[in-house]
C-alpha cells in the first residue's frame, strides 16, 4: 500500500503528550474530515480511528505527535493522519493487530478497529525505536 | 550624580547590601510614600478595585514590609517575610479571582519603586542605595507574586473544570423507577467515569430499577467510551438494575460494528422514547410478577 499521496492542504501537527491532547487530535481529525467533505459516517469513522491511534501513541508510545493533511490522488480527495512516537515499538505486529489482544487493560480493539475504520492503513514499527501508523480516509 | 560632600562611589557599593536607609525612608516618609504608591497602583487598575479596598490592602502590605525590613533586612525568602508573603499570596488570589492579568497583579508591588522615585529627587548615594535595595526586594517578591498568581489561576481553572464536569452530566429521574443520563459532547475518560459513577450512585439513592444512558449527543464512541459503558451496565446489573443505551445514531452504530465492539445482551434502543417505553413495560411486568407472588 502506498501512503505517499501528494499533500493538498498544509500539514497540521498536534503534539500528543496528555489526555487533553487526545481530544485535540480528535478535533484536528474532525476538522480535516469536514474540510474534505467526507460523509457523516466517514467523518465519524475517521475521528474514532484517530481517537484510538492517538491514545495508543500516548499510552504505549509514551507520547508523540499527529500530522494531518488533506491529500488527493487522480480520482478522489482524502484525509491522511500520521501518528508517530519514539516509544518501545511493537514486537509482534500480528498479535497487536488481532482482535481482543491487549498488553494492558484495554479491549484490544483499537489498532485492529482503526485498520477497519480507515481505507488505507500502514504500520511501521521498530522495537526500541518507535511506531508510526498512517491512515487515510477517501471520499467515495 | 553629584558627589558633593556625600559619600564616594565605593561607599555606594558597600551600601548595596544594606537596607538601613530604605527602612529610614519608609518609616519617616511613610505617608508620602504610601500615598504615591497607592496613586500609581490605582492608575494601573483603572478603577476596577475600589479605592478603599486598595487603600486597606496596600497599607497593610506597607506596614508588613516595614516590619520585615526592620527584622529581616533584604532576605525576602526568610522567616521575617512570612507575613509579607502571606499578604502577597492573598493579593494574588484576589486579583486572579477578579480576572486581572499577571502583569496587572505584579505592578502592585513594582509600583512601590515608582513611588520611591518621586521622593528621590536629589539622588544622593544613600538614596541610590535605598532605591537599589528596594529594587532587589521587589524583584524577589515580584517573582513570588507572579508564582502565586499562576498557582491561583490554575486552581481556579481546575475547579471550574470540575464544576463543569458536574454540571454537564445531569442524572435525571425520568419516571418512577427510571433514571436517565443524556451524554452530550466529547467523552473523555474522566468525564465518562464521572457520569457512570453518578449514575450508579443515583440508582442507589432513588432505588430505581432502570437507567437509560442516552448517547444522541455523543459525536464518537471509541473503545475507551465503550468500555466505560459496558462496565457501568455490568455494575448496574450487579446492583439489580437494568441499563438501556439509547440514541445510537447510524454513523455511531456503523463505527461500533467496524471497531468490533460487541454490546452482547445489552438492551439498545434507537431513541430515548423507545428506551423509556421498554423500561416501563419491564417494570409493569415486574409489578405483575410481584402481585402474582403475593397472591
Ligand atoms: N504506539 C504503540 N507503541 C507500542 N505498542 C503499541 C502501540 N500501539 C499499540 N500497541 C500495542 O498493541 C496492543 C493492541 O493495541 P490496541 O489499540 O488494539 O488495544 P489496546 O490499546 O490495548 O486496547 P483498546 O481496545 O482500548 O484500544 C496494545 O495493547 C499495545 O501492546
Ligand atoms: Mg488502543
Amino acid at each position: 500500500m502506498t501512503v505517499a499521496e501528494p499533500d493538498v492542504g498544509e500539514v497540521r501537527v498536534q503534539t500528543i503528550a496528555t489526555s487533553d491532547d487526545v481530544v485535540r487530535a480528535r478535533q484536528l481529525a474532525r476538522n480535516l474530515a469536514v474540510e474534505c467533505r467526507l460523509s457523516l459516517v466517514d467523518q465519524t469513522k475517521l475521528v474514532t480511528a484517530a481517537s484510538e491511534l492517538a491514545r495508543n501513541t500516548l499510552v504505549y508510545g509514551g507520547g508523540g505527535s499527529l500530522s494531518g493533511a488533506l491529500v488527493q490522488d487522480a480520482r478522489r480527495r482524502g484525509v491522511r493522519l500520521t501518528f508517530t512516537d519514539q516509544g518501545p515499538g511493537i514486537p509482534d505486529v500480528d498479535l497487536a493487530l488481532s482482535d481482543g489482544w491487549s498488553s494492558g487493560s484495554g479491549m484490544g480493539l483499537g489498532l485492529s478497529g482503526a485498520r477497519r475504520l480507515a481505507d488505507d492503513f500502514d504500520l511501521r514499527t521498530t522495537v526500541g525505536a518507535g511506531t508510526t501508523v498512517t491512515v487515510i480516509k477517501w471520499t467515495h | 550624580m553629584e558627589g558633593g560632600s556625600g559619600p564616594g562611589k565605593n561607599e555606594v557599593a558597600v551600601k548595596l547590601g544594606s537596607s538601613d536607609h530604605l527602612l529610614g525612608l519608609m518609616t519617616t516618609r511613610r505617608d508620602e510614600l504610601a500615598a504615591a504608591w497607592i496613586e500609581v497602583v490605582s492608575q494601573t487598575l483603572a478603577g476596577r478595585i475600589s479605592r478603599a479596598e486598595l487603600d486597606q490592602e496596600l497599607h497593610e502590605l506597607y506596614a508588613a514590609l516595614v516590619e520585615a525590613l526592620r527584622a529581616g533586612g533584604l532576605d525576602a525568602s526568610g522567616e521575617h517575610y512570612t507575613e509579607v508573603r502571606a499578604l502577597l499570596a492573598e493579593l494574588s488570589r484576589n486579583r486572579a479571582r477578579q480576572g486581572f492579568r499577571p502583569a496587572e497583579t505584579a505592578v502592585s508591588l513594582f509600583a512601590l519603586k515608582r513611588g520611591l522615585e518621586r521622593l528621590l529627587d536629589d539622588g544622593s548615594a544613600d538614596d541610590v542605595a535605598a532605591y537599589l535595595a528596594l529594587s532587589r526586594l521587589t524583584d524577589e517578591l515580584g517573582m513570588f507574586t507572579v508564582d502565586s498568581f499562576a498557582a491561583s489561576r490554575e486552581q481556579i481553572i481546575s475547579s471550574q473544570a470540575e464544576e463543569l464536569l458536574e454540571l454537564s452530566t445531569p442524572v435525571v429521574k425520568l419516571w418512577d423507577g427510571v433514571i436517565g443520563v443524556p451524554l452530550v459532547g466529547t467523552l473523555d475518560s474522566a468525564r465518562t467515569q464521572v457520569v457512570m459513577e453518578k449514575l450508579l450512585q443515583e440508582l442507589v439513592d432513588t432505588g430505581s430499577a432502570h437507567a437509560i444512558i442516552d448517547i444522541t449527543g455523543v459525536p464518537a464512541v471509541d473503545t475507551e467510551v465503550a468500555q466505560h459503558l459496558l462496565k457501568t451496565v455490568v455494575a448496574a446489573r450487579l446492583m439489580g438494575a437494568e441499563c438501556i443505551v439509547s440514541g445510537i445514531r447510524p454513523q455511531i452504530a456503523q463505527t461500533i460494528v467496524a471497531l468490533g465492539i460487541e454490546f452482547g445482551d445489552i438492551v439498545t434502543k434507537a431513541t430515548l422514547a423507545d428506551a423509556l417505553r421498554h423500561a416501563l413495560r419491564r417494570s409493569a411486568q415486574r409489578a405483575a410478577l410481584s402481585v402474582g407472588d403475593a397472591a
